[in-house]
């Protein structure tokens, strides 16, 4: 892509354009196929064959291997599942937590992986998608709970004179039934997109100082370089913190559905 | 890549819009993943750890039993002690009673040996006096009337009257005897 915008001459940063390769099956159908999706294929493809290796025979007593794999799971059972929702509400809601944990952080990590270099979330659909399960997961958890007062609990809180309600109805509904998915879609989205950006920015900047920056210029290819290096880090950093506060939140909104006051 | 830069230089996609093929595929492989999860991955991590709890729970089983059987053993053989110096004391305590009880018999033995011995040697010396007093009371009287024939000069023959007299001699020297004692 760079080869091409130096060839027109100046330089050309990364468009919100990147996220949207051509087909390359299925084109203009429901099923077209570009090469974000291929690498969701790719990363559910290898995230299937790590587990599936990892727990296929497990022993009581683990080798490294299974220590790992043990060690990830534990982290969505033992520190967000079983502190957040109690033991008996955590193994229930353990199964989706533990996709969306490693479902995103699937999708995230190949942003740094060089070859495949884009986020398979940093498309709205794999956020929404996640957001809109979360949605419906706590608001069936809420409703399985407390059924009939679920609603009128959190639209309605207990405790506040009536002409409050005026106030706090709009604003609880608001912030619960509407604000809810949308930032936990945007803030993963918004993470990915940015990232990528960033990365693209970094290299391709690398790599036109290099090729057309005159003389001495080149040398702050190294620069940006190293800035593309240090942000490739700290990307993984972010596809990992992602994925946990994606999960830790759909968590929280699971335990203040089943917590809500009556 | 043609067709991206043909859109970046024209019209620009609202990222925050969802294409269907996005949705659909994002679904597709969200399902994926949760089922796989759901079905395959956390049931034998649940089973692992239920059986690794198990064969903790069995071990911790195992090492109190083991614990108890020891407890068991050391009381047993703490019993056996006891019960081996208790019989221990009380046969030192009966063969010191035995013990003393052969010595006061011996000792009683002993004495009545030692009584019987010495009234034997009495009995003895008894005999033996008499016997040297018998002899020599005959020998004293023939000695004392050969002394007395040849003071005389006449053979005193051993008549009745000679021999009252040595019996009278000799009565007196018992009695003067007795007297000296």
């Amino acid at each position: 892509m760079l080869a091409e915008a130096s060839s027109e001459g100046g330089f050309v940063g990364p468009s919100i354009n990147e996220f949207f390769p051509p087909a390359l099956l299925f084109a203009d159908t429901p099923f077209e196929i570009n090469r974000i999706i291929l690498i969701r294929f790719l990363m559910t493809a290898l995230l299937v064959l790590l587990f599936w290796l990892g727990t296929r025979r497990m022993k009581i007593v683990p080798g490294r291997f299974q220590s790992l794999i043990e060690m990830g799971l534990d982290l969505v059972r033992v520190n967000i599942a079983e502190d957040l929702l109690g033991r008996k509400d955590g193994r229930r809601f353990l199964p989706l937590l533990t996709a969306i944990f490693f479902g995103v952080l699937a999708m995230n990590l190949p942003g740094v992986v060089p070859g495949l270099n884009v986020a398979g979330s940093s498309l709205i659909g794999f956020p929404l998608v996640l957001a809109v399960v979360a949605y419906v997961t706590f608001i069936y958890a809420g409703l399985r709970k407390h059924p009939g007062t679920f609603l009128k609990a959190s639209l309605f809180p207990p405790g506040v004179p009536w002409p409050i309600y005026f106030i706090v109805t709009p604003i609880e509904f608001f912030s619960i039934f509407v604000l809810r998915p949308i930032t936990l879609a945007l803030r993963l989205l918004m993470n990915m997109v940015a990232g990528h950006l960033l990365l693209v920015l970094c290299f391709t900047a690398t790599w036109w100082f290099l090729e057309s920056a005159p003389g001495f210029l080149k040398l702050f290819s190294v620069g940006t370089f190293a800035f593309g290096l240090i942000f490739s880090l700290f990307e993984i950093l972010v596809a990992v913190l992602q994925a946990y506060v994606f999960t830790l939140l759909t968590t929280v909104y699971i335990q203040l559905a089943l917590a809500e006051e009556h | 890549m043609l067709q991206s830069h043909v859109l970046s230089s024209g019209e620009t996609v609202n990222p925050l819009l969802p294409a269907v093929p996005d949705l659909v595929w994002s679904a597709v492989v969200f399902v994926i993943i949760l089922v796989f999860f759901w079905f395959r991955v956390l049931p034998n991590v649940k089973a692992l750890l239920d059986a690794r709890s198990a064969a903790i729970e069995g071990n911790i089983e195992k090492a109190t039993a083991a614990q108890q059987e020891a407890e068991e053993a050391l009381a047993k053989y703490t019993a056996q002690l006891a019960e081996a110096r208790a019989e221990a004391g009380s046969i030192r305590e009966a063969a010191r009673a035995d013990g003393s009880k052969i010595i006061a018999e011996e000792k009683q033995t002993a004495a009545a040996e030692a009584s019987r011995i010495l009234s034997t040697a009495e009995a003895q010396l008894q005999a033996n006096r008499q016997a040297v007093l018998v002899g020599l009371k005959g020998e004293v009287g023939e000695l004392a009337l050969d002394l007395a024939a040849r003071v005389i000069g006449e053979i005193l023959s051993k008549d009745d009257k000679s021999q009252a007299m040595v019996d009278r001699f000799l009565k007196d020297l018992d009695s003067s005897e007795k007297a000296a004692k």
